[in-house]
């Protein structure tokens, strides 16, 4: 596997972030360092806090305190640029932080339907973010969604055919296209096998491992499956009642948890 | 029947009161200080229903003054039945004169076309708009659209187009097709034909666009970049007719299509009555 | 030779003219008086009278009358006339707790201080034609009470007393005014109560009926309905107190509802409110339905049905707006119409002559697609 590389700069950082709906509800005080290149899993059971801290971390809800800092690639100048490029996602305008997820970042829903215009064709929706960053020529984006179908294992013959009519497994390969497609610095994950049979699950597990080893992606992961956890992320996050109760190497963790939770966790799936 | 004469005497010059003129002159000077932008106004009820011009009545009363010439068209022709209600109202409640020649108007309020003949610097034309929003049919939400034209989010944009080339091999929008104004603001040209299109790009003459319904002005001034949006492998282009306008001979015109008889007859002839007329007096 | 399909000033002016023999009917009848309309259509005159903003009930009758008793045509007409008039003063807000009450019901108490009142209502009317009407029989005259009913007290003021119900009260800002400024979504409660105020009775009403339904369910009770009379005042600078230059007409409605309560707040019930010119029950319900259904974000509930997008709800309320647009359509459309006529020949064109090449890629999609 390819190694994050840990000697550069932190790309995304969460200083002391709290999301509160309710006592125990959301997420309570978060600290991490996201290196370039790495895949970060957030593993906890359902209302955990985990999905709440996804949101945060990518500028779609602004949390109660704490702050959120990215080191953008692209050349600033613009509001909110700290030193060195880093900027504090929610000092930014609603502006920046909007462009930032369409420039700069890719979000992969759990669900398909929320990520993808079900209305319009394949190739449409893969070359939507295209467009948005000004590209301009038919062929062109026509060429670059055929080769990402055949990157996600879709038949690029089907470019023209809109996302009702194929499969859920296939709906989350095309998501999974329309969003790497721009190549984006950062790519938020939400369960994206979930809701799949086991099958379909291994395949674009398999899809996604290879993708992000050639891409040399920056990923945060959240689920709830710890196989697909062990599968892709460098490091873990174990989180319960809305904190972070342990972290470390993916390894570390699910082969010798320390915590009595992680434990449980860990104990209570089959390990392949 | 005279709908407004007796009431007439009661009414402001050109209907609307000074107060109100001067507040949507205010929101005038705005969309031409910022070509293309979408300028909220308080938009008055007209006593004409929402949809049928309103929009574009405000804004000829704003701008309209007394030794103005008026000229109205509705799809080109000075002689249809919008055409002759809104002038009629001008008339009534303005007094000033109205003419159908393109040349001779200072102001020419229009529905769904352009005139064939350029205008010169010095006219004003203004359309109706019913639906102001290019961004309407993709994201219902006026929050949102207007989000989306401050953060210039226009990719969707290119999305249907992309569909319609993809689906039919063209794209497929006819009129009311979408512009990028001073290379900024992505605007609705109201629901003219995207022939009348390029009549927009460094026009003369100063355009202003009303909807009374959505209560919202925008303006192109003149001499300003009007791109319309396409491909570069697949541009944007205009209608074209295989024959002439069987009245005037025009080859460079939009063509009406007539149907003649009930055997499937038709002929084609100019949409814009005045440049068909005047080209034919020409002639003869 | 070609004959425009065009029309001219001709005949528009044949047109009026018919219309306005229609609208006078049979000769041989008496013609409607204005005040035959105030005086015995006075449901009609309130309605219009509300969805105009206007409170004149002889010019909603005689709109009512011009417009052929077309409802949204004479909303139209007196709306057309408000916007030509100036604007004097402003009033002090009304205060509907001193209203001469004709009318006042609770479905949240059996007896209510100042009693309940039935007032005239056509809920206990059988609904069965009564063919004396028919035949000119006489009325009778109404049974009257020995002397007025006093002012009551507001239901709702009783469980506010007790902290159960949300508190509302006047921050003194100055409201938005939808008659002068563009609206500017989303909109504060103030701006939404004056488009449902003057939105069409039959589209909230079934929006209020939609939230019975399920589609964004609030539980409503019927706190308090009251109708009468009040008085309109206005500050006049040499006056200490406010000046009464007359009173109104109004119904009002308040509704209570269901609300768990959040983090901050302790559950309680909370308010939909509902008001309008003359006897207009059902609008007034319809509206506090819909008003307290639009609350659901400022409350945290999810929205889940249609009464509850402010947008949605608040831009498609108004009947001269949509009757406007919707009436648009029967103007002339050809221009468009021949764009669309010309390209739709050339894909035929092109579509049939790649069927005769079926080796060609097609690049149109699947027939599944056109749906």
């Amino acid at each position: 596997m390819k190694c994050p590389e840990l000697q550069r700069p932190a790309l995304l950082e969460a200083r002391g972030v709290s999301r509160l709906y309710g006592p125990g509800k959301g997420c309570e005080a978060i600290d991490f360092t996201l290196h370039r290149g790495e895949v970060l899993g957030i593993v906890g059971e359902s209302g955990s806090g985990k999905s709440t801290l996804l949101r945060v971390l990518s500028g779609l809800e602004r949390p109660d305190t704490g702050q959120v800092a990215y080191r953008s690639t692209v050349a600033q100048g613009h509001d909110g640029a700290g030193h060195e490029g880093e900027l504090d996602l929610y000092a930014l305008g609603e502006a920046r932080r909007r462009a930032l997820l369409r420039m700069e970042w890719g979000l992969v829903h759990q669900n398909p339907r929320d990520g993808l215009r079900l209305g319009v064709s394949a190739g449409a929706n893969i070359g939507e973010r295209l467009m948005a960053l000004g590209e301009r020529h038919y062929g062109q984006l026509r060429a670059a969604g055929q080769d990402w179908m055949g990157r996600v294992e879709l038949d690029p013959k089907r470019i023209d055919d809109a996302p009702k009519t194929f499969s859920g497994g296939m709906q989350q390969r095309l998501q999974i296209a329309r969003t790497l497609v721009t190549r984006p610095n950062l790519v938020f994950m939400d369960e994206p096998t979930g809701g799949l049979d086991v099958s379909v699950q291994a395949r674009l597990l398999d899809m996604l491992r290879t993708l992000v080893r050639e891409l040399g992606l920056s990923v945060i992961l959240v689920t709830h499956d710890l196989a697909v956890a062990r599968l892709l992320a460098h490091r873990l996050m174990v989180m319960r009642r809305g904190q972070v109760v342990e972290s470390g190497l993916t390894d570390q963790i699910l082969d010798d948890p320390q915590h009595a939770y992680t434990q449980l966790l860990v104990s209570s799936v089959l390990t392949p | 029947m005279n709908d407004y004469s007796d009431a007439t005497t009661g009414y402001n010059f050109a209907y609307l009161d000074e107060q109100t003129k001067r507040m949507i002159r205010r929101g005038l000077l705005k969309a031409v200080a910022i070509p293309g932008y979408q300028v909220p106004f308080g938009g008055r009820e007209m006593p004409m229903p929402y949809g049928w011009g309103t929009g574009g009545m405000q804004l000829t009363a704003s701008v309209l003054g007394q030794d103005d010439v008026l000229k109205v068209i509705d799809q080109g022709a000075d002689d249809t039945t919008n055409a002759v209600s809104i002038r009629a109202f001008f008339e009534r409640v303005a007094g000033v004169t109205t003419t159908s020649a393109t040349a001779e108007a200072d102001v020419i309020q229009t529905r769904h076309r352009i005139p064939e003949q350029p205008l010169r610097q010095g006219q004003i034309l203004v359309f109706q708009v019913p639906i102001p929003e290019p961004l309407r049919f993709i994201e219902p939400s006026e929050e949102e659209t207007r989000l989306m034209h401050a953060l210039e989010e226009y990719g969707v944009m290119h999305v249907k187009l992309y569909e319609d080339i993809a689906r039919h091999g063209h794209i497929a929008t006819t009129y009311a097709y979408p512009v990028k104004v001073d290379g900024r603001y992505v605007t609705d040209p109201s629901p003219i034909p995207k022939f009348d299109n390029p009549k927009l790009h460094m026009a003369e003459a100063l355009m202003l666009f009303g909807a009374g319904r959505e209560k919202r002005l925008y303006a192109i001034p003149p001499y300003t970049r009007v791109e319309s949006l396409d491909f570069e492998d697949h541009p944007f282009e205009v209608q074209q007719w295989e024959e002439p306008c069987a009245i005037c001979g025009a080859r460079d015109t939009f063509l009406d299509e007539v149907i003649t008889d009930d055997r499937g007859g038709r002929m084609f002839v100019c949409s814009d009555t005045d440049y068909c007329q005047s080209r034919r007096e020409e002639v003869a | 030779m070609y004959v425009a399909v065009k029309g001219g000033e001709q005949a528009i002016a044949n047109a009026h003219r018919w219309l306005a023999d229609r609208r006078r009917g049979s000769r041989e009848s008496a013609e409607l008086e204005v005040a035959q309309v105030e005086g015995q259509l006075r449901l009609a005159v309130a309605r219009v009278m509300a969805e105009a903003s206007l409170y004149d009930p002889e010019l909603a009758a005689l709109a009512i009358k011009q417009a052929s008793g077309d409802m949204v045509e004479a909303v139209f007409l007196l709306r057309a006339y408000r916007t030509t008039l100036p604007r004097l003063a402003e009033t002090v807000p009304l205060d509907t707790a001193a209203m001469h009450i004709e009318r006042r019901v609770s479905a949240t108490y059996k007896d209510i201080p100042g009693g309940q009142v039935l007032g005239p209502t056509y809920d206990y009317t059988h609904r069965l034609l009564d063919f004396l009407q028919l035949a000119k029989g006489e009325t009778p005259t109404p049974v009257e009470a020995e002397e007025m009913l006093a002012t009551c007290p507001q239901i709702l003021e009783l469980l506010d007393d007790e902290g159960l119900l949300e508190r509302e009260a006047d921050d003194g800002s100055e409201p938005y005014d939808i008659t002068r400024d563009p609206p500017d979504f989303p909109v504060d409660r103030a701006t939404r109560l004056q488009m449902l105020a003057r939105g069409d009775e039959g589209y909230l009403l079934a929006l209020g009926y939609s939230t019975q339904r399920g589609y964004g369910r609030n539980h409503p009770f019927a706190g308090e309905i009251r109708l009468g009379r009040v008085a309109v005042e206005i500050e006049v600078e040499e006056c200490e107190v406010p000046m009464c230059i007359g009173e109104i007409e109004i119904s009002e409605c308040q509704m209570i509802n269901q609300f768990g309560g959040s983090r901050e707040v302790a559950p309680q019930f909370t308010r939909g409110y509902g008001l309008a010119f003359g006897h207009n029950e059902r609008k007034t319900m319809a509206m506090a339905l819909v008003d307290r259904a639009l609350r659901a974000e400022e409350l945290g509930e999810t929205p889940t049905g249609p009464a509850q997008q402010a947008e949605f709800v608040l831009a498609h309320a108004d009947s001269v707006e949509s009757a406007g647009f919707v009436s648009h359509l029967k103007l002339p459309h050809y221009v468009d119409f021949q764009s669309e006529l010309e390209l739709l020949r050339r894909l035929r064109r092109e579509h049939a002559a790649r069927r005769l090449q079926p080796d060609e890629q097609p690049t149109t999609a699947p027939e599944e697609q056109q749906a």
